[in-house]
């Protein structure tokens, strides 16, 4: 059954079929995955602003530009929606790029892997700096990490600016360093404790809270370079260690001792936690639920979990794991799509031109899941009972009927249907396709039906 | 009528930029096609098969109300011989009285097949072998003069597709997912356990939103979407597109809707509340295209006809001959047209015969309102077609 098996390597384990996708795929669908486990395959890097550029433009360029607009005696909402316009243009613009590669990209597993570990490392534009960098840590630290030890990409994704200054880190100093003895402030738990809780063991993962604030106490040091801070100005806007904020001492984290000053303390304790067998455990659920199954059987997720301890968290081979999992090609789809991959498997499925950066976010928001805005560090919810309420199904027919308006009367909807399922497609559907009165109808059916619908 | 400004501005619109579009081999037609300045031509599409023996019921057929069942009509308003038409629409019923309006029954395409997208196509384009529509082939062999046109909708209809010059326009604002895909989908879900019941409570709280029962609001009287309700908007449109200064002579506008396998409904039902807002866009257009009335020519087609016996669930499924009118100050109306077959003889033994050739009716049209010349209708838009025109439609 390779034709079964392509269609689900296309559409569970990817970003949807392309027409034309599941043939590819057919020839060897598990090849076809496993070909693009490799960092090479990986778009980037994203146009715009760098996290760096960002920041230093928030620091020089934006206080010009807002005493500018201040001076021409600007009321304060007028201010206020300049500035938020100013942002916005680069960031629908770096969402448009970013869906642009999911829509056209043959590697759709290769990109739904760094998705799913950017919304793993959960950022977002809660605030002015966060709007400007939250879209920069899937691109500067997942993207070169994803399929690299998991070590690697833990450190790179806790210690770029935007994790740091979205948990807060940015703010952290030791009592007791140099900095701490002078200014009334302390220690931050924040990263700490997201980081054991979200990131690595769990929040069942046999850590107290004394392991969070030896944790906290370990960071400090690591902050995001500022003039405020005094830092070199060729450091403004990057993540540097700033040995005045770090407190001093070892600290006991899970039984296991870290001291010694300087930078290379917390990521000791980074690649300590990393290969915990909580993490193993507590990762291994989490990619066995987010690609396999809400409630994922024990036995993928014990597969997934032998691949990670013995390879110590080679996320390659933890890649492969999971497309080797017992159920990975069970026919049942038990997955309902996130509202973002509804999104995008749609545009793959009708091969429509891109919507313009506006259009395309406001598809996003309507849906309910506007990228890099997750409400909680948490990330985005994996499961069903999170996005299949009354009225997100309603979206998804309004998003659905608007798409299928834009491709028209040629949208071919039997073909399609055939083409983007492949043997997924029930009868039922192919029916009601066939029987739909207009090519339009029947393609926003396709859009709906059950079997589009999940993965 | 067509003083110069007029002419320039209305080319000027329509984006046509000259000779040059014209289908090769058209040029012998220019001497004489040129009737077409100022008239108005309409073509409705109602898609998803209207029955016509809703529409335009043969009452007083021997086998009627037995064929029939549930579905057959009491009482009407006035038509010809066993006929009369559906209740529901009187704007019709008032301009056939007064020689405004035409019907032909039991008419079809050559198509013979119960596709929905085919029969369409086959509609639009009169031609399995040509991808795109008669009504832009004719406009080819319009020359200068000929028309703009718009497709009313977000794309453009194949009736309109090809190398003359049209366009399209849409309300600004989308309509959402109209109850019929709804109500499909509804049928889809039948058996999901989670999208079943999501979208069921959905539309429940759509329907209280607006004030209405749920009932209602998944019979077709929703508060969303593009239902018959709209359709009088829609016309209103199109007729403000039409007789806007330098505005086209052409429209198509679609009606989605009319596949009703499901409870149509006699007297009242989804299919009366169709034929209703199709009377109200009729009545829309009468009033905005004014003073361009009696230059106005309205074809209001299908794909296919319907089967005559009720299916199972108070509906009719795909069939074959079907009804079609002709509405406009320019029709020369007042009668059914064409030869009527009756009941005794079904095709299939299960629909409407299809005694006449819609593209007969096309041909007539287009050759009594635009002029167009009885060897270009044969070779250049309805080629192979052989359907003999039907003639004096137009005053």
């Amino acid at each position: 059954m390779s034709a079964r098996d392509a269609a689900i390597a296309v559409n569970r384990f990817g970003l949807g079929a392309r027409p034309g996708d599941i043939g590819t795929a057919a020839r060897d669908p598990h090849a076809w995955l496993a070909a693009q486990i490799d960092p090479s395959v990986i778009a980037g890097p994203a146009p715009g602003m760098t996290a760096r550029e960002g920041l230093v433009y928030l620091q020089t360029e934006y206080p010009r530009f807002r005493a500018e607009i201040e001076r021409a005696g600007a009321d304060p909402e007028e201010i206020q929606r300049q500035v938020r316009e100013l942002l916005r243009e680069p960031r629908l613009a770096h969402i448009a790029w970013r869906t642009g590669i999911a829509v056209t990209t043959p590697d759709g597993f290769a990109e739904r892997w760094v998705r799913f570990w950017s919304n793993h490392f959960s950022v977002s534009s809660n605030t002015l700096p966060m709007a400007v960098v939250a879209p920069t840590l899937e691109a500067e630290a997942i993207r070169p990490n994803a399929f690299g030890p998991f070590a690697d990409l833990l450190r790179a994704a806790e210690l770029h600016p935007a994790m740091l200054i979205y948990l807060d880190q940015a703010l952290s100093l030791g009592p007791n360093s140099m900095a701490g003895r002078f200014l009334d402030r302390g220690i931050n738990e924040n990263l700490a404790r997201e980081i054991l809780e979200l990131h690595t063991l769990g929040v069942a993962g046999g850590y107290g809270q004394g392991d969070v604030e030896a944790l906290a106490r370990i960071l400090t040091g690591w902050t995001v370079g500022s003039r405020r801070l005094r830092s070199d100005p060729e450091d403004y806007g990057r993540a540097v260690f700033d040995v005045r904020l770090q407190e001093p001492g070892a600290h006991t984290l899970l039984g296991q001792s870290f001291g010694g000053e300087g930078p290379q303390r917390a990521g000791e304790a980074l690649e300590f936690i990393a290969a915990r067998p909580r993490t193993a455990r507590f990762l291994s659920e989490k990619l066995a639920r987010h690609f396999l199954s809400d409630d994922p059987a024990p036995r993928d997720i014990a597969h997934i979990e032998a691949a990670w301890t013995r390879s110590g968290g080679d996320l390659a081979a933890v890649a492969r794991a999971v497309i080797t999992a017992p159920s990975a090609f069970d026919p049942a789809l038990l997955k309902f799509k996130t509202p973002e991959e509804f999104l995008i498997s749609s545009l793959r499925a009708v091969g429509a031109p891109a919507p313009n950066p506006r259009q395309l976010y406001a598809g996003y928001v309507a849906l309910g899941q506007a990228p890099f805005s997750a409400p909680s560090p948490a990330g985005w919810p994996d499961q069903a009972e999170a996005w299949a309420s009354p009225d997100a199904v309603l979206k998804r027919l309004d998003f659905a009927t608007a798409v299928a308006a834009r491709v028209g009367r040629n949208a071919r909807p039997r073909e399609r249907a055939v083409e983007v399922l492949g043997p997924s497609l029930s009868d039922a559907t192919a029916q009601a396709i066939a029987r739909a009165e207009t090519p339009e109808q029947g393609l926003t059916l396709l859009l709906m039906s059950p079997e589009f619908q999940r993965r | 009528m067509t003083d110069m400004s007029t002419t320039r501005r209305r080319l000027l619109v329509s984006g046509l930029a000259g000779a040059g579009l014209v289908l090769p081999g058209a040029a012998a037609a220019f001497a004489q096609a040129p009737r077409a300045a100022g008239r108005k031509l309409v073509v409705i599409v109602l898609r998803g098969a209207l029955d016509g023996l809703a529409a335009l019921a043969p009452v007083a057929e021997r086998r009627y109300g037995e064929l029939r069942g549930d579905l057959a009509l009491e009482g009407g308003l006035p038509a010809p011989g066993p006929f009369v038409f559906h209740p529901a629409m009187p704007t019709l019923a008032g301009l056939f009285a007064s020689g405004q309006a035409l019907a032909a029954h039991a008419i079809a395409t050559d198509y013979r097949e119960r596709s929905h997208f085919d029969g369409q196509d086959r509609l639009e384009a009169a031609t399995p072998a040509i991808r795109d529509g008669w009504m832009n082939r004719a406009l080819t062999l319009m020359g200068p003069d000929a028309p703009g046109a718009v497709g009313v909708g977000q794309s453009m209809p194949l009736l309109l597709r090809g190398p003359a010059p049209a366009s399209t326009w849409a309300p600004a604002v989308l309509p959402g997912a109209d109850d019929d895909t709804i109500s499909r989908l509804m049928d889809l879900y039948a058996r999901d356990p989670m999208l079943g019941p999501a979208l069921a409570r959905a539309l429940e709280t759509d329907a209280i939103a607006s004030g209405m029962t749920s009932e209602s609001a998944m019979g077709g009287l929703g508060a969303r979407g593009a239902g018959p309700q709209a359709y009088a908007l829609i016309a209103e449109a199109a007729g403000n597109i039409l007789t806007a200064p330098g505005g086209p002579d052409a429209a198509v506008i679609s009606f989605d809707g009319w596949d009703t396998h499901v409870r149509q409904g006699a007297l009242e039902g989804q299919l009366a509340n169709r034929l209703a807002g199709l009377d109200a866009a009729i009545a829309a257009l009468h009033e905005r295209l004014s003073e361009a009335w009696d230059r106005s020519a309205i074809l209001v087609v299908t794909e296919f006809g319907r089967t005559v016996r009720i299916n199972g669930a108070g509906g009719t499924d795909h069939g074959t001959g079907g009804a079609a009118l002709l509405i406009g100050g320019a029709v020369r109306g007042g009668r059914i047209i064409g030869e009527w077959p009756g009941l005794d003889r079904l095709y299939e033994d299960r629909d409407l015969y299809p005694a006449n050739d819609l593209r007969s009716l096309f041909k007539g049209v287009l050759a009594g309102h635009w002029g167009l010349d009885r060897t270009d209708l044969e070779r250049t838009v309805f080629p192979g077609a052989g359907a003999r025109p039907f003639e004096g439609l137009i005053l």
